[in-house]
């Protein structure tokens, strides 16, 4: 077994004439928050939905823990989930049973154990039987991190986990996602936001222009950008300092 | 992998249950037809039968299956737009398995509204001298009726772009009936009118059922009727399998 989670070499897709990824190449170890940065339209979504097996490649190899995703898509599948761009659930259906539904089609042993753990994990127990589509943005996003650990895939793939959420349940999708990391799991997020990719990855990646035009930790990518832009990342979390000590929420920020 | 669909169907059927409106809506638009031909229309309308009930409710039953499907094109659009579908095609299940769901939910939601809408009509007089092999044939005619516009309804519900635009393919399907021998005799038509409703699916599956409820024989169109059900469905699940592929890129 070896260190690399996923591994993409030399990535190609188009959409009929129109070149979205270009180019692409990384690596991601296992245990890592690996970041890919990009505005919209980069193709972020597009690379993680190769990488999720939901779209083939033109060209190029990738691999989920050394298994092809062209060739071996079920054991692929075996070892990621996905959470998409929007909350993926059932909103006819209470949190509880979207959970239970996963567990069951995942044939965990035990899903009514394996549900209330991640209700009582996700701070969703109050809300277990009510139905997710009366769910604040925040809650949903919750649910939805939540149905993808069942299994406990070793890869979890998060495109734009936070985007649309306010300060306080993105901190709160980042400390989920800090935990996940603890216990083990590789981890690929999608972002457009800098400070994100600051907050939560060990290695960040730049896709633009249909190539991952670099790639390092914080302090390797701080060196490259000019200090005006370093300086605006910086006036971002005092920002939500502001907006949390009006919301009463400051203590937990400073705990960061 | 039967039983991830067993899961699925199940998550379905609650919803449809969960969502009153649904089934209502269904079942109360037939009805209202079935009620506004025999009380308001029917007693103008010749058809040679004295009991308008009856030579009405095959082609009321076609019309009541045709609404519901569009229900399936709803549910499964739906799916692919929050992104449910995306989470089920990276999960290690077989991928079938989620339309598979979907198929069933369609006939097991159908078959209901069917049931409610017999009922209202023996209500309204319908009685039928048919006996349990021709019931049996009947069922098994509305059924692959009922399966054909499913997966045609599958085609828009896996690639319409609005919600709109995922249901309304289903309202020529309503509507073809009233241009059928579902109302009244096709003799009355006008020549090109009556070519049209001459051989069209719905004239011969309405006068199969009729041969079968009312005459105790399968009538000599249940070869029509059947290969026009069977040949619907087959491509129509071709088309909808290829676009279930595609969508997957
Ligand atoms: N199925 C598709 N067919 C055609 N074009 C597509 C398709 N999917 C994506 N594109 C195009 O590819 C480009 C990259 O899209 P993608 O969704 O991967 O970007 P993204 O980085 O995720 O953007 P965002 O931040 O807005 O989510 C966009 O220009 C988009 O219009
Ligand atoms: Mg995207």
């Amino acid at each position: 077994m070896t260190n690399t989670a996923i591994s993409v070499k030399g990535l190609k897709k188009s959409f009929k004439d129109k070149e979205v990824l270009k180019e692409v190449d990384f690596e991601v170890q296992r245990g890592e928050i690996f970041a890919l940065l990009g505005s919209n339209g980069a193709g972020k979504t597009t690379a993680v939905n190769i990488l999720s097996t939901l779209m083939k490649p033109d060209s190029g190899e990738v691999s989920i823990c050394g298994f092809d995703v062209q060739r071996q898509p079920e054991d692929v599948r075996q070892s990621i989930s996905l959470t998409g761009q929007f909350a993926a659930l059932d909103g006819m259906q209470t949190g509880r049973e979207n959970l239970m539904m996963i567990a069951k089609l995942r044939g965990v042993s035990n899903p009514v154990q394996v549900t209330d753990n991640l209700l009582v994990r996700f701070n969703l127990t109050d809300a277990a039987n009510r139905r997710a589509d009366k769910y604040s943005g925040g809650m949903k996003r919750r649910l939805d991190i939540a149905m993808s650990l069942i299994g406990t895939p070793a890869v979890i793939f998060l495109d734009e986990p936070t985007t649309g959420l306010d300060p306080e349940a993105r901190i709160e999708v980042w400390d989920t996602i800090n935990e996940l990391s603890e216990g083990g799991t590789t981890i690929l997020l999608t972002t457009q936001y800098l400070e994100e990719a600051e907050q939560l990855a060990d290695r960040i990646a730049i896709l633009h222009g249909g190539r991952i035009i670099t790639t390092g930790t914080l302090t390797d990518l701080k060196e490259m950008f000019p200090p005006t832009k370093v300086e605006y990342i910086e006036k971002q979390p005092t920002l939500e300092e502001i907006f949390l000590a009006l919301i009463g929420k400051g203590g937990e920020v400073n705990e960061k | 992998m039967k039983s991830n669909t067993g899961v699925l169907l199940g998550r379905l059927m609650r919803n449809i249950l969960r969502s009153p409106d649904t089934i209502i809506t269904v079942a109360i638009t037939p009805i209202m037809l079935m009620l506004l031909f025999v009380y308001v229309f029917g007693g103008a309308i010749e058809t040679g039968t004295d009991n308008y009930v009856n030579y009405l409710l095959p082609g009321i039953l076609l019309i009541t299956i045709a609404s519901g499907v569009a229900y399936t094109s709803l549910r499964l659009f739906t799916d692919v737009k929050s992104g449910l579908m995306a989470r089920f095609n990276t999960m290690p299940i077989k991928r079938s398995s989620v339309l598979w769901a979907h198929v069933l939910t369609s006939f097991v939601s159908n078959a209901l509204t069917v049931v409610v809408v017999i009922l209202v009509a023996l209500v309204m007089g319908f009685r039928s001298n048919a006996d349990i092999l021709d019931w049996l044939t009947v069922v098994g005619i509305l059924g692959l009726f009922t399966l054909a516009l499913t997966w045609l309804a599958v085609i828009p519900g896996l690639t319409a772009g609005s919600m709109e635009g995922a249901t309304a393919y289903s309202y020529p399907l309503i509507f073809l009936p009233f241009i059928s021998s579902a109302f009244v005799p096709t003799e009355t038509m006008p020549k090109i009118v009556r070519a049209f409703a001459e051989n069209q699916p719905v004239t011969s599956i309405v006068d199969s059922v009729r041969a079968l409820l009312y005459e105790g024989t399968v009538g000599n169109g249940i070869w029509i009727a059947l290969a026009w059900c069977v040949g619907i469905m087959v491509i129509a699940y071709l088309i909808a399998s290829k676009a279930f592929k595609r969508q997957l890129g």
